[in-house]
């Protein structure tokens, strides 16, 4: 016959158990984490997805970054270095081209991770109503999906930077050291567009956001040219964009060629991106899974 | 015993009303237009209604996931608004339109679902054992969601929404897209969880359903409560003790229902078939023969609550 557990409340018991009642298995420390800050069991639930998928996305991670740096930064970059460019003030390409290219890569994984999934799981039948129906709150789920987007840009930035460091460009302290630019520049793309993509009830809405802001931005940002180099027109509008404060930092602190005034300037500017964007979001989560 | 004694109801609503904003430009839909009903702890409470009814907004506001717009809403003695997650850590939901994820399998569904309660991991990896059983999806346990039939989803959802072990179970239409076996055999699990105390709602449009686990049910029409009762109960206030099915070639429905209102019988016209309520259907037919009337079929069977739902609205329940 079928017995029951008594509910921790005194309350009535509800799930019918076979056989002997079991002794309740004892909680561990990671349980009364997990039990103490609910936004660790949603980013648990990412984490468990990405234990699927984790060896081709970190494959992917390094042998983009591989191919870019061998043809444009070797192979171009030759071409480049031959003509004495100064504008890029004795640099070698591939020195200034690497940290551009790590910062505009942080800017798409926290698109491709803030958008997508966030407009999945923000669907009638997605992960975030069934989360909504538990005792997590709009922002603990809110909290924790932004905790593994962080970690998803850390990982694929510090892959990132370990092939950099492998052609030579930077040391391993500063290779260190550029992960928090690398970081912040992710995350400044993707607090906003999480709060977007919360909202939004057609995916072709953010494929087109790709196409007409993300690419754009990644030409015109100081990735593959300085922006010295645009119509002087251009240059102020190129100077606003995220990606170009998200660059300069990451290459300033990968080549140590950055000024403390300037640096402040970028890391203010994304900060209040992430916290504007996580405001909003909080918002957005809120009304999307508690209306 | 019960905590807060018997007086006191696990769920209360006076006047609760839900208005959704509308979409893009249009008039705000009224979903919930003033209902009151009190659930006490162990009962069974069904809501039935056609589609649109405002069955499951009314189910959200009381989940905690779908702020109230008006009038006041109490569950297990508290706010939703002000103690939404101490409220959902106490219920278990599964909701109308399945949120499983399809990736991940079976046993995962389970182990994510009770981490989202704040459980341990070694209690809940015993509980959803316990759970794959309960589903009878021990077979399935390692396969990923996407791999199973709509029914089974449906049962794994029911599992899923017990791992905490609620007071309260909402099921809206727990039953839809199950195969008769396993709906029976659903109706025989809950039937066991009420007994052990936990407090059902469920909505649903199959009367069996209904009759067969609801103590109380409210029927809802257009966001109102417009019957509640037992379903005995509401079949003797609203209802004749039968009914008498009749089938007319198309043409001749029309006249023929005209015929008998004028000879003092209550009818009902459906597309496809008259019905004439009577306490005794047998007679009713003579009756009926006597208008000189000639039903293709003619059928006695005794009243139950569709025929309450159809004389109270206007309207059949399953269209
Ligand atoms: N999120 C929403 N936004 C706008 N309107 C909504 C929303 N959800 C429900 N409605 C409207 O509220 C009304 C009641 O819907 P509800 O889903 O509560 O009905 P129901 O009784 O559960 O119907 P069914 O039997 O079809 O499940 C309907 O008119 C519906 O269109
Ligand atoms: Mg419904």
């Amino acid at each position: 016959m079928t017995t029951a557990l008594p509910t921790t409340a005194g309350g009535p018991p509800a799930v019918p158990s076979p056989g002997d009642r079991a002794p309740r298995p004892a909680a561990g420390p990671l349980d009364s984490l997990v039990a103490a800050v609910p936004a660790l069991r949603e980013f648990g639930y990412w984490m468990r997805r990405y234990r699927r998928v984790w060896r081709g996305s970190v494959v992917i991670s390094v042998v983009n970054p591989l191919l870019f740096l061998t043809a444009l930064g070797a192979g171009l970059g030759k071409l480049v270095d031959a003509h004495h460019s100064g504008h890029l003030a004795g640099t070698p390409y591939l020195h200034f081209l690497a940290p551009g290219l790590l910062a505009a890569s942080a800017m798409q994984n926290g698109f491709v991770e803030g958008a997508f999934p966030v407009f999945q799981s923000a669907r009638a039948r997605g992960n975030y109503p069934a989360a909504a129906a538990t005792p997590m709150r709009p922002g603990d789920i809110l909290a924790g999906h932004l905790l593994f987007v962080a970690f998803r840009i850390l990982l694929s930035g510090a892959l990132f930077l370990a092939v950099v460091a492998a052609f030579g460009v930077v040391g391993p302290l500063r290779a260190l050291l550029t992960a928090g630019p690398v970081l912040l520049t992710g995350l400044a793309f993707a607090a906003p567009l999480m709060a977007w993509a919360v909202t939004v009830d057609r995916q072709s809405r953010l494929n087109g956001l790709y196409r007409f802001l993300v690419m754009p931005l990644y030409m015109f940002s100081g990735t593959f040219f300085p922006i010295g180099q645009l119509p002087s027109w251009a240059r102020p509008i190129a100077e606003c964009s995220p990606l170009y404060q998200g660059v300069a930092l990451t290459r300033g602190t990968a080549l140590g060629t950055v000024h403390p005034g300037a640096a402040t300037v970028h890391i203010v500017y994304l900060l209040v991106l992430v916290a504007a964007g996580t405001v909003c979001a909080c918002r957005g989560y809120t009304r999307r899974l508690h209306r | 015993m019960t905590q807060g004694g018997a007086a006191a109801p696990l769920i209360e609503a006076a006047g609760l009303r839900k208005v959704h904003a509308p979409r893009g430009q249009g008039a705000p839909t009224e979903a919930v237009a003033g209902i009151d009903f009190r659930v006490r702890r162990g009962e069974a409470f069904g809501f039935l209604g056609p589609n649109g009814a405002g069955k499951s907004t009314t189910m959200r506001m009381i989940a905690a996931v779908s702020p109230v717009s008006g009038g006041t809403l109490r569950v297990l003695g508290m706010d939703p608004a002000v103690q939404g997650a101490e409220i959902r850590a106490r219920l278990g939901s599964v909701p109308q339109d399945d949120t499983l994820d399809t990736e991940l399998t079976v046993r995962e569904n389970l182990l994510v679902y009770g981490r989202y309660f704040g459980l341990p991991r070694a209690v809940v990896r015993e509980r959803a054992l316990r759970l794959l059983e309960f589903a009878r999806l021990e077979d399935k346990a390692d396969e990923q969601v996407e791999a199973l039939s709509g029914g089974m989803r449906r049962r794994l959802t029911i599992a899923r929404s017990l791992v905490n072990e609620p007071e309260i179970l909402l099921l809206d239409e727990p039953t839809t897209g199950l195969d008769p076996q396993a709906r029976h055999l659903l109706w025989e699990r809950l039937f066991r969880l009420k007994q052990q105390g936990v407090t059902l709602l469920l909505t649903t449009h199959y009367m069996d359903e209904a009759e067969q686990l609801c103590d109380r049910i409210v029927v809802m029409d257009q966001g109102r409560i417009v019957a509640e009762g037992s379903p005995a109960e509401l079949i003797t206030r609203h209802c004749t003790r039968e009914v008498l099915e009749l089938r007319f070639a198309a043409d001749e429905q029309a006249g023929h229902a005209q015929r008998l209102v004028a000879a003092g019988e209550r009818v009902e016209a459906l597309p496809d078939r008259l019905l004439v309520y009577a306490d005794d259907g047998e007679s009713a037919l003579a009756a009926v023969h006597a208008t000189g009337a000639q039903p293709l079929t003619a059928l006695v069977r005794r009243a139950g609550l569709e025929d309450v739902f159809l004389i109270l609205t206007g309207r059949t329940l399953v269209d």
